[in-house]
């Protein structure tokens, strides 16, 4: 397991990998912002939160349908399925090497996007304890979702329509985290249910995924 | 070692083989003859276990196969060295092995090439060495030799000898002549007659 996701963080660091796109695209995104809507800082610090996390779901969004595709397409992923480990072992690897390249150079980013946006002092912290906590569920589940659609034609699309309803759950407490910090209201209890969002599929999703991708690969 | 018990093949719903029975001892090779669509790469498949057997049973000891199909699982970003060192760690194989797995594909001088220079023949010695790579007893091949040269067919019997000779099995569908002792089957032999139509997925059960 440790061998694939070492591979995977290095296929996205090489020329080509992907690496750099979420980054660049959430960037961008959180840019365009303020000409959408108006520089008026007050305005923009009442969705500065709201924009950061949905720039976050949209961005992992991005590289999932490379996530099974690349490995089904020259043939890895067959022989993956026979290898020596459990094959909910390496949807958890693989969605652990997404996290590593794409949503943790999101939430490292996050803070210094949040003061383009006028993001209230208060949020900041609890922005990335929030993106932090959140975030290993958009990757668990993108791999759930990837898994479904891998060998599809045109899957991405699917894939999007798929994977994007399954995130509410996760940003509705994220947001709720980072909406109390800037009030100054306690964080404990939909910080908790956050963690206990990502831990739940953490736990159940490799196994789900690993059973889509056995129908697929059929 | 490996025992086919009166199995029957399936392909997109549709029965291909049935009744073929098998059992392979150490040291034994099958080729599979058959025009194109008699089901050899579904029988090779079903064989893997990426696929359910539409009838029939397999028995062969756990996690003692590998296998190879027309892709070669390279990613060509990789060196050619670095490709072999992340099979090796999956397959659980120790660095001497890469250089054992080179050393019998003639592929040591390329080592640090980016796989993605690789010509086609390369390429699939590079794929053909995940085999050594892995270590195990039954290989399941399936056109090994595509777009390999003259010297590196000669490479691969010498291969496919040895690893028969240090008792493993193997099973290749392939239209050109190997390993001189191999036992010959023709899928056209076993041509499923009645078109059953079944829901492979639906049925179930693991794989």
């Amino acid at each position: 397991m440790k061998a694939l996701l070492l591979r995977d963080i290095q296929l996205a660091m090489r020329a080509g990998g992907g690496f750099g796109l979420a980054l660049a695209f959430y960037l961008v995104l959180v840019v365009l912002v303020p000409f959408g809507l108006g520089s008026a800082p007050a305005q923009l610090a009442s969705v500065a939160a709201g924009i950061l996390w949905i720039g976050v779901l949209l961005a992992c969004l991005l590289s999932l349908d490379r996530l099974f595709q690349l490995d089904f397409e020259d043939g890895a992923l067959d022989h993956l399925a026979l290898a020596p480990m459990p094959l909910a072992g390496v949807v958890l690897a693989k969605a652990a090497a997404h996290w590593v390249t794409t949503a943790l150079p999101l939430i490292v980013v996050a803070p210094l996007l949040g003061a383009l946006l006028n993001l209230p002092t208060g949020g900041y912290f609890w922005l990335v304890v929030s993106l932090a906590v959140g975030s290993p569920s958009l990757s668990i589940i993108g791999a759930f979702g990837a898994a479904l659609c891998v060998g599809l034609k045109r899957g991405s699309l699917l894939l999007s329509l798929l994977v994007l309803p399954l995130y509410v759950p996760t940003l509705i407490f994220g947001m709720e985290v980072v909406r109390r910090g800037i009030t100054g209201q306690e964080t404990a209890a939909p910080l908790a249910l956050l963690a206990a969002i990502s831990l739940g599929c953490i736990a159940i999703l490799p196994f789900a995924a690993a059973q889509a991708l056995r129908a697929n690969l059929r | 070692m490996l025992k086919l018990h009166n199995l029957a093949v399936a392909r997109g719903g549709r029965r291909l083989i049935q009744g073929l029975s098998l059992h392979l001892a150490a040291g034994q090779a099958v080729i599979l003859h058959g025009p194109n669509g008699s089901g050899k790469t579904s029988l090779l498949r079903t064989i893997a276990g990426l696929q359910l057997p539409a009838g029939g049973r397999i028995e062969m000891p756990e996690d003692s196969l590998v296998f190879s199909t027309h892709l070669d699982a390279i990613k060509a970003q990789l060196s050619v060295q670095e490709n072999l060192a992340f099979w090796a760690a999956i397959y659980g194989q120790d660095t001497a092995r890469i250089d054992l797995a080179m050393a019998a594909f003639n592929i040591e001088n390329l080592a640090d090439r980016a796989a993605a220079t690789l010509s086609a023949g390369q390429k699939r010695r590079l794929g053909l060495a995940r085999l050594i790579l892995a270590n195990r007893a039954i290989w399941i091949l399936d056109e090994p030799t595509v777009s390999l040269d003259r010297a590196s067919v000669a490479l691969f019997d010498a291969a496919l000898l040895a690893h028969l000779g240090g008792g493993g099995v193997a099973m290749i569908a392939t239209h050109i002549d190997l390993v001189q002792q191999a036992k010959i089957i023709d899928l056209q032999d076993f041509t499923a007659t009645e078109a059953g139509a079944q829901d492979l997925f639906l049925q179930g059960g693991r794989l």
